[in-house]
């Protein structure tokens, strides 16, 4: 891969005031741009720690943070914060205006854009999102998933290059979940928008590009989901589960059904058990 | 039902008055609250009923959410009447029956008070029909702006006004949803001694009081991660709009309270 790289951490680590350990140590990995990365681990592994690094809401005690090559520090965050969104897990705590297009602008305003230009980006924002007919809409009569699509647009109206998921989809129901991922999606392919996806769903992150695995304020493991979905057991131990599909490759295995391979997704799964099944 | 007390008192229309400018309205009802105390005679709480009457019939809201919003505080105007006609004991005896007497003054005192009392509700409700609470906010914002340099915290006076408006309807949901848990598992609101449901209110204070400092907290966090930091250099996306109506409506008010100091006795 010979992707240009948008940001660089070096030996990262960073431990919260009045706390014992370190929350993240050592931690080294780059990130390309227009990837798609999940980030997994289990509960407490750093997670949002790293998001929240990245973003400048933290520095780290030990260890730089490039973006776009330059180093973040208290000079530079603000700079930073353009460039890199987050999308929170509660739809509701992100939420500050008292209406839709009141939240998308509220970061424009934050970064002091005219008012012309903040009309015409909250529109466009809204519009990729799917949202632009609830422009007067209050929070209360949202759904999560439409909250967070709001959440998006606020973020994509100051037209960052990165967007982080911290748990974005989590607090919401299979269909949010679709709809918030789906505007994600789009929004990498149109946009050529880096993702950086914190995640428990499995399923999500099969989906990725790229997977780095937390365990304990350390990188456990970076690779292709192929490779990290290999880990099988060990990813068990680390707290984590393992997609359907690839569980069932594995027994199905067990049970003497020759497959060339652990699959992934469902559909690749059935078609390789039909088709061989044909052959024979 | 809370929140009918606090938002359902907005009344969408397309009046002039939704129209004007929050500033001017609230420029009006400050100087209404003033110029009240000018009147003392029939002729100009004539006036000033006539001007209130005016103001409501350009509104266009129906008057029977003018009514309803003035109920509470009926028993307060009577209050104020009946204080006036049986303390008040100058000029003309005009009723008597045993100890009690009502005398023309009181009558006359009791009758203006109250009256401009209820002109003052009636215009602060008008305000508040006409006007959404975010409305008012901005138009405090910028009315209080000069400020600005005595290190008042206008901006974030506001602010602090914008999220408790953004998330009233939030904690209502919540404080909904943490009761019928709570009624889950056999907490008893509504009835038993008062003794009793004061001491059910702990278990609901609680967790909505722990949540709203989990919210605060990730809110403010959030904020920052949108660039947030503080009033400076900070644009506006709600706008303002100073209109002709505004100016003339100020003009016309200001004729009022001409006619009300030439008409005083
Ligand atoms: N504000 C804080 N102050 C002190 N310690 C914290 C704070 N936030 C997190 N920690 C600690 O830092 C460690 C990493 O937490 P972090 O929130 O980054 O984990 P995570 O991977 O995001 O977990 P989760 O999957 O639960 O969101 C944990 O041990 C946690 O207790
Ligand atoms: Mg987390």
């Amino acid at each position: 891969m010979n992707k240009k790289k948008l940001v660089q951490l070096e030996n990262v680590s960073f431990q919260y005031p009045l706390e014992t350990g370190f929350a993240l140590r050592n931690v080294s990995f780059d990130i390309y741009e227009g990837e798609w990365l999940a980030l997994v681990g289990h509960n407490g592994s750093g997670k949002s720690t790293l998001a929240k690094l990245l973003n400048g809401l933290q520095f780290p005690q030990e260890g730089t943070i490039k973006v776009n090559g330059m180093l973040l520090s208290e000079e530079t965050v603000w700079e930073t914060r353009k460039k890199i969104g987050m999308v929170f897990q509660n739809p509701d705590n992100q939420f500050v205006g008292t209406t839709v297009q009141d939240d998308v602008a509220f970061g424009l305003e934050n970064n002091g854009i005219d008012r012309e230009e903040m009309v015409e980006r909250v529109k466009y924002s809204l519009e990729k999102v799917k949202m632009a007919q609830f422009l007067d809409q209050e929070p209360h009569h949202l759904s999560g998933g439409q909250k967070q699509r709001v959440a998006i647009a606020g973020v994509i109206a100051l037209r960052p290059s990165i967007i982080i998921l911290d748990e974005a989809t989590s607090m919401l129901d299979p269909r949010g979940r679709e709809e918030v991922l789906e505007t994600v999606r789009e929004l990498k392919e149109n946009h050529h928008m880096t993702v950086i996806s914190i995640t428990h769903d499995l399923e999500e992150a099969v989906k990725a590009d790229r997977i780095i695995v937390m365990n304990k304020g350390e990188l456990y493991r970076e690779g292709s989901p192929e490779d990290i979905f290999q880990m099988d057991e060990e990813l068990v131990q680390l707290g984590l589960d393992i997609p359907f599909p690839v569980k069932m490759s594995k027994l199905l295995k067990e049970q003497g059904v020759s497959l060339s391979r652990h699959f992934l997704s469902e559909e690749e799964l059935v078609e390789e058990l039909w088709t061989s099944h044909y052959k024979k | 039902m809370m929140e009918k007390m606090i938002f359902g008192r907005y009344v969408p229309a397309h009046s002039l008055i939704h129209r004007m400018d929050p500033r001017s309205k609230l420029m009006i009802i400050f100087l209404f609250v003033c110029i009240v105390f000018i009147a003392n005679n029939s002729l100009t709480y004539g006036l000033l009923a006539i001007y209130t009457l005016g103001m409501i019939s350009l509104s266009k809201v129906p008057f029977r959410f003018i009514i309803s919003g003035l109920k509470p505080v009926l028993w307060l105007v009577l209050f104020t009447l009946l204080l006036h006609l049986f303390l008040t004991k100058e000029g003309e005896l005009l009723f008597q029956a045993g100890w009690f007497s009502i005398y023309e003054e009181g009558l006359r005192q009791g009758i203006f008070i109250s009256l401009r009392f209820f002109l003052l509700i009636l215009m602060t409700s008008i305000l508040t029909l006409t006007t959404t609470p975010i409305e008012i906010t901005d138009g405090l914002e910028s009315l209080l702006h000069p400020l600005n340099k005595v290190k008042f915290p206008v901006h974030e006076l506001a602010l602090m006004m914008s999220i408790s408006l953004r998330f009233i309807p939030t904690l209502m949901q919540e404080t909904d949803k943490i009761m019928k848990a709570q009624t889950a598992r056999g907490v008893d609101f509504s009835s038993g001694p008062i003794k009793d449901r004061v001491k059910a209110i702990i278990p609901l204070l609680i967790p909505l009081f722990v949540n709203s400092f989990k919210r605060a907290e990730e809110l403010a966090t959030a904020m920052e991660a949108r660039g947030y930091r503080g009033g400076e250099g900070r644009t506006k996306y709600r706008q303002l709009s100073w209109g002709l109506k505004d100016t003339s409506m100020l003009i016309f008010l200001g004729i009022l309270t001409a006619l009300l100091v030439l008409f005083r006795t």
